[in-house]
C-alpha cells in the first residue's frame, strides 16, 4: 500500500520534474504482484513497453484537450509536433497515453513525409480526471513529449 | 455494423497539405465491460488498425487501443503533389476489414 501511495505522489511530481523523473519511475513500478499488473498497468511501464528506454525531452509536442470533459466516453483530442516533415526530418510516430486509465496506451499514430503535417485528431475514453501524455518519435531517433491535464466529470471506461 | 465515412477535398493545389477526416461506426468493445445479467466479461472487439494510402504509398497509420471512443474518428493530413486516389483500410481485431476510396484532382 505504501508503495502505491509513493507512486501516486511521484506521479504528480513528475509533472514538474519532466522526463528525467519518468525514467526513474520506470524502475519503481512492480507493485501489487502480477495479478494487479494484469488488470491495470502504470502508464510509465506502458510507455517503456512502447518506446523502450528512450527518455523523451519536454517540448515540441502539443496536446489539445478540453479543460473539462463532461462525458469521459468521448473526449476529443489533437496531438501535434513541430517538424518540417521533410524526407530527412519528420515525425515517425506519436504515442498517446492516458495516465489514469486502467490501460493507458490509447493510440499510436505513424506518419511519413507524405503526411505533410505531424498532427492528428481523434476521440478518447477517460475514466477520471488525469493527464494525457503524447510522446513523439522523430526520424533522427529523438523523443519529445507533451502533456495536458483534463478534468473529467463522468468517467467513460466502464459500462 | 461498421460503415466507414471519409471526407477528402475534391481538388487541391500541387504541394498542398490537405485535411482528411474519417469515421467508422463501431462499438469498440473494450473487453473490460461485464454483461449485467450474466456477470461475464464481454469479449474485446475493436478496430485495432487504420491505414491511409495515397497512390499506393502509406501516408498515415494508426494502432488503436480500447481507450479510443466508440465510432472511432480520425483526422489527419496528407501532402498531395499530383492527382490520385486515397485508400483507407480499417481492421478489426477479428481480422475483419473495411475499406473506402476517394479520388482527388490536383492542378
Amino acid at each position: 500500500m505504501t508503495d502505491k501511495i509513493h507512486l501516486e505522489i511521484l506521479n504528480r511530481r513528475d509533472f514538474v520534474l519532466g522526463a528525467s523523473a519518468v525514467a526513474a519511475l520506470a524502475t519503481v513500478v512492480p507493485l501489487g504482484g502480477n495479478r494487479a499488473l494484469a488488470k491495470s498497468v502504470s502508464w510509465q511501464e506502458t510507455m517503456k513497453a512502447v518506446i523502450g528506454d528512450a527518455k523523451p525531452a519536454a517540448g515540441k509536442v502539443s496536446v489539445e484537450l478540453p479543460e473539462i470533459a463532461e462525458n469521459g466516453r468521448t473526449v476529443p483530442f489533437t496531438v501535434s509536433a513541430d517538424s518540417a516533415m521533410s524526407s530527412g526530418d519528420y515525425v515517425k510516430a506519436m504515442h498517446v497515453f492516458s495516465t489514469g486509465n486502467p490501460r493507458p496506451h490509447t493510440i499510436s499514430m505513424y506518419f511519413t513525409p507524405g503526411s505533410g503535417k505531424a498532427s492528428a485528431t481523434s476521440r478518447m475514453r477517460l475514466g477520471k480526471t488525469q493527464d494525457v501524455v503524447c510522446v513523439a518519435e522523430m526520424s533522427d531517433g529523438k523523443f519529445y513529449m507533451g502533456k495536458r491535464t483534463v478534468k473529467v466529470t463522468i468517467g467513460g471506461c466502464g459500462g | 455494423m461498421a460503415k466507414p465515412r471519409v471526407k477528402v477535398p475534391k481538388t487541391a493545389k500541387a504541394g498542398e497539405i490537405i485535411k482528411i477526416k474519417t469515421l467508422i461506426a463501431h462499438k469498440m468493445e473494450t473487453g473490460n465491460r461485464k454483461n449485467k445479467k450474466t456477470g461475464k466479461l464481454i469479449p474485446r472487439k475493436i478496430i485495432q488498425d487504420f491505414q491511409a494510402k495515397f497512390n499506393g504509398k502509406e501516408v498515415f497509420r494508426a494502432n488503436l487501443h480500447p481507450g479510443i471512443s466508440a465510432n472511432p474518428y480520425l483526422a489527419f493530413h496528407a501532402k498531395v503533389d499530383k492527382s490520385g486516389e486515397f485508400e483507407f483500410t480499417w481492421t478489426e481485431d477479428t481480422g475483419k476489414k473495411w475499406s473506402a476510396k476517394k479520388s482527388i484532382t490536383v492542378g
